[in-house]
Formats: C-alpha cells, structure tokens, sequence
C-alpha cells in the first residue's frame, strides 16, 4: 500500500524584495511594501510530502526521526533566523516565497533518500501559502 | 467532478511495537512510541469524496449519510480506545497514523456507493498528517 506522509516545520526569517534588474520605480510598483530596504519578517511553516509503501515491519513510509533529523540539518539550520538576502542562494535570486519553496525542495530531492519526494509547501503568512512538486510532477 | 470533506476528530491511544524485533531494535526505531505503557493523539480525520453533482439534490453526496456512514464504521471503532488492544486491524499490525489511515479507507470505501471515496487523510498532530488515495 502506498501512503503519502506530510510533516510541518515552523522556521523564522527576513527577507526583502527587491531586483536588481528593475529601477527603483518598478521595484516599489512591484514589490510595494516588501520593498522596504530594512527588510522584514515572517513565520513560514514549510510542509514536506513524502511517499512510499508503508513497510510491513515498522507500519512506516520513512522512519520520522530521519525525515526531522534532515530537515533540522538541511533546511531549519540553513534558513532558521536568517535574513534570506544574505544567503548564497538569493544574492542573485530574489528570496521570494516561490524562489525558497523551489530551494526548499531541491534540498530535500537531492539529500532525502528514504522515501519519494511528492511536493514541498510553503506557508509564508496565514493567508499565503506555496506548492511546487518538481518539473514534472503533478501535483493532487 | 466534485470533491467534498467532511472531517471528524476522535481521541485515541497506542503504542508502536513490533514484536518480531528485539527490544532494542524497538527502542532505537520507534524512539518514545515505543512507551510501553503507551500514549495519546487527538486524532482528525478529514474523508474526500468525489463524485458529480445530482442534478435534484445539488449534492455530490448525502451528508448526513456520509456523517452517519463516518461514525459507524471508525469513530465508534476508535474513539477513546486503546488501538494495539481493541481495534480488530491493529491486533497484529502497528496502528501507525500511515497503517490508521489505510484501515480506515478499507473501512468506509465499501459504504460508499452514491460518491467514490478520493482520500482518507489522518492527522495524529497538526504538524504530522497521511494521505491515502487507495493505492495498492
């Protein structure tokens, strides 16, 4: 049987968007307030979907504490209590939620190998929330 | 084609156990859930049908039913219950939420004959949730 298994993670951090690309003018019609120079700040929830066969023996897709174990070292570690902008990845790419839900699951689709990658979520308020699941790959 | 969910919460204990493994084995697979004297979930189950609307009723299914059909067949079965002992699947199966979810799927799909079940979806916490889709 095949199971789908999700997990939600709480991380802090700041970001600013602004492109380089675009004049100042554009830069504010685009982004208005998140344009601010200060940058600011949120609570993203990031929600990983994995699948697989439930293994006759542990009842499991993957063993959870593996799954947390990766995600503590991999992702919360790398973006936990940063401002996004001074990581590697966003100083040529604006850290938009999009840009980080595609970050996000890159990670995990390169380093997870105990089970499959379905789609990573991102949840950058309560009212905004992100889903990409690869290039391929449909999302239900 | 029309989804519908309906969700229902059920409080419930267990414990995650194999006996073919040593009690170490045990312990470093199942860390805390292995607590023999076991420990507790409120469960939410949220159920997804899917079916066209009857162009009568404006309904893809009876709730009411569904409702009735919901607690029939899992709350009675799971509410405030210690799973390992008094739920028939989980006598020899560990009633892990991935394991929950599947025993409830095969519990309600052959009740439902007016909309095709779509998703069984169990959260043990609000931060730990499996889908099943009926995949074999």
């Amino acid at each position: 049987m095949k199971a789908h298994l999700s997990r939600r993670y709480l991380f802090s951090a700041s970001h600013r968007l602004h492109s380089e690309a675009m004049s100042d003018e554009e830069n504010q019609s685009t982004y208005g307030k998140c344009n601010n120079p200060y940058g600011h700040g949120h609570n993203y929830t990031v929600e990983v979907t994995v699948s697989g066969p439930v293994d006759d023996k542990t009842g499991m897709v993957c063993n959870l504490a593996d799954l947390d174990g990766f995600i503590e070292r991999e992702v919360l570690a790398r973006y936990g209590h940063e401002n996004l902008n001074t990581i590697k990845e966003f100083t040529k790419e604006v850290p938009t939620t999009e840009n980080l839900c595609i970050q996000i699951y890159e990670i995990v689709q390169r380093g997870f190998h105990y089970a499959h990658l379905e789609r990573v979520r991102l949840e950058e308020t309560m009212m905004n929330s992100f889903e990409y699941a690869g290039k391929s790959e449909p999302l239900r | 084609m029309v989804y519908l969910t309906r969700k229902a919460e059920f409080s419930a204990s267990h414990l995650y156990h194999n006996p073919d493994f040593t009690p170490e084995e045990n312990r470093r697979i199942f860390g805390k859930c292995n607590n023999p004297h076991g420990h507790g979930h409120n469960y939410t189950l949220e159920v997804t049908v899917k079916g066209e609307v009857d162009p009568r009723s404006g309904f893809v299914v009876d709730l009411k039913q569904l409702k009735e059909i919901m607690h029939r067949e899992v709350l009675a079965a799971m509410d405030h219950r210690f799973l390992n002992k008094e739920v028939p699947e989980f006598l020899h199966q560990i009633p892990t939420t991935e394991n929950i979810a599947i025993a409830i799927w095969h519990r309600l799909a052959p009740n439902l004959a007016a909309a095709k079940l779509h998703r069984v979806r169990v959260y043990e916490t609000p931060d730990l949730f499996v889908d099943f889709y009926g995949e074999e």
